[in-house]
């Protein structure tokens, strides 16, 4: 079964802007694929209609076997807790601790207590920090924060991985040590979809690619 | 030792949630928020004490202004006064016709009493209690008219308004005085002052929403990243809504407080002129408090105009993030 499925998708914005015309692709279920393109070519907008930010113009999306266009407003939250989603910016809350950061998903969805610390800690020890539970987010090096920001993303185990430009600010050494870290969860049969536009990197990575150009998808 | 202890859980059982663990979870979640709300209420002592104070001022107004309609109230006619009607008939009638007048008026069932002072009644009683009583002396004739005192059993204002008309139908009556017209009077004027402090307490509670809402949507925008990432992984509007609603409602709470000392301070000053003024109509007149009842209703009613407040503020906020 497709974890992600666009069928004509097309977005245009309020303003008149095309974002998205007529995109049509598949990701199978456990697949890790790139998406790139220049800057504007619609790759943000893209994972907006995936996280339900904005919804498309035409055409329909579906993640496993849910159409997002059959989610009203009130099942949003419910779908949004199904994904694990990392930012360029990573988006930390600076006035908590990386362990509240990283527990945020779990209290929102209602998990106990004592099942999030079990949760946190195994999710900081999947990305190699667990001394730094108690620490600020921003005393961390940028690298660092990217992996609390992916630890706040699997914490929950989500099925679906997407990932906005999460090596957007780093050097290519620290990149590298990203992209392998979301190679490990793959393995681990999460499927994952990185939008990014660093092509030496994903030409070092065997996986599929996916290059968006003004809005139409090319399939490589 | 926790409560489950006494019956161990392993594996796969022990993550089943029954409803009695979500609403224990729901319950801690509510009082989390609550004092979380409070504390971060406290750690801007300046900024809140502002807020809180302006709150305090808007509730203790229409607080105080009803206060003083329930004091003023126990001056209304129904109190202790009998509404008295005096009967004036016109000078010369024939004693005879006045006579009659005053038997028929004891025989009806809606007077109380029915007292006929005679016009030489009259002139004594004025020798003795006025010292003018030798000016009646200067006229050859009683110039003073026969009057009927009377006692209606209905003393509504306008059951008294009825009466005195209805006994001009007798041509011997000249005029017929109100003697509580003053108490009609001040009747009147709690009427409009009890009006007034309705339309001046909506006013007023409009004023605590709008602050609230304000002072909402400062904090909002101080925590709007943190908004915006937990609605990205999957928080719920109430979610979003829960701490700055708490927040609202630790405003309009406290604002209420603060309004009943500032209502009681009020009271106090109020209290020894209103008594000098009273006493010159009642006897035994008390200051009566907010009582229990008052207190309780400022109480609720702060806090939700806080909770209004707030919702209005973060309702506004939502609108925004969602999807296009």
């Amino acid at each position: 079964m497709a974890a992600i499925r666009f069928s004509a998708v097309s977005k245009r914005y309020a303003n008149g802007y095309d974002a998205l015309r007529g995109v049509d692709f598949e990701l199978e279920s456990g697949e890790m694929v790139f998406l790139t393109g220049h800057s504007g070519a619609g790759k943000s907008t893209l994972l907006k209609l995936l996280t339900l930010v904005e919804r498309p113009s035409r055409g329909e999306v579906w993640v496993g076997d849910q159409s997002l266009a059959e989610l009203d407003k009130r099942q949003i939250p419910h779908y949004r807790r199904s994904l694990g989603v990392v930012y360029q910016n990573h988006r930390l809350l600076a006035d908590r601790s990386v362990f509240q950061n990283i527990a945020l998903p779990l209290q929102i969805a209602g998990y106990s207590d004592e099942d999030i610390g079990r949760r946190v800690r195994a999710a900081l020890d999947r990305v190699g920090l667990l001394e730094a539970e108690s620490a600020s987010p921003m005393a961390l090096s940028g690298g660092e924060q990217q992996r609390i920001g992916i630890a706040r993303a699997i914490v929950h185990k989500p099925r679906l991985l997407i990932a906005d430009e999460p090596t957007g600010n780093l050097d290519p050494r620290l990149s590298l040590d990203i992209m392998q870290l979301f190679e490990q969860f793959n393995r681990a049969g999460t499927t994952v979809l990185i939008a990014t536009h660093d092509v030496a990197l994903i030409k070092r990575m065997k996986h599929r690619v996916l290059i968006l150009d003004k809005g139409r998808m090319r399939h490589v | 030792m926790s409560k489950s202890a006494a019956k161990p859980v392993r594996g796969a059982s022990g993550h089943r949630i029954t409803r009695a663990d979500r609403f224990k979870r729901w319950l801690g979640r509510h009082r989390f928020e609550a004092s979380e709300a409070l504390r971060r209420l406290i750690k801007t002592p300046i900024a809140a004490l502002m807020t809180v104070s302006m709150l305090a001022v808007a509730l203790a107004v229409p607080g105080f202004l009803f206060t003083l309609v329930l004091n003023l109230e126990q001056l209304s006619p129904a109190a202790d006064l009998k509404p008295q009607l005096a009967v004036y008939l016109k000078p010369g009638a024939d004693e005879r016709r006045v006579d009659i007048i005053s038997r028929e008026l004891l025989l009806r069932d809606d007077l109380v009493s029915v007292e006929l002072i005679s016009p030489d009644t009259g002139a004594d009683d004025f020798r003795q209690r006025s010292e003018l009583g030798d000016l009646l002396d200067l006229f050859e004739t009683n110039p003073l008219p026969a009057v009927i005192l009377i006692v209606p059993r209905e003393q509504s204002t306008q059951a008294l308004q009825a009466m005195q008309q209805s006994l001009f139908a007798y041509d011997e009556v000249d005029s017929v005085e109100l003697d509580i017209e003053w108490l009609v009077r001040l009747g009147a004027i709690l009427n409009s002052f009890e009006r007034i402090s309705l339309i001046l307490s909506l006013l007023l509670a409009l004023t605590v929403l709008l602050v609230v809402a304000n002072t909402v949507r400062a904090l909002i925008s101080s925590r709007l990243e943190e908004i915006e990432v937990s609605l990205l992984i999957g928080a719920t509007s109430g979610w979003v809504r829960r701490p700055f609603l708490y927040a609202g409602l630790w405003y309009g709470l406290c604002g209420a407080l603060f309004a009943l000392v500032l209502i009681y301070l009020a009271l106090v000053l109020v209290e020894s002129p209103l008594r000098d003024l009273t006493s010159l109509y009642l006897g035994n007149f008390e200051l009566r408090g907010l009582g229990i009842q008052g207190v309780v209703t400022l109480l609720v009613l702060g806090s939700l105009l806080g909770w209004g407040g707030a919702n209005l503020a973060v309702s506004r906020l939502l609108t925004q993030f969602d999807a296009r």
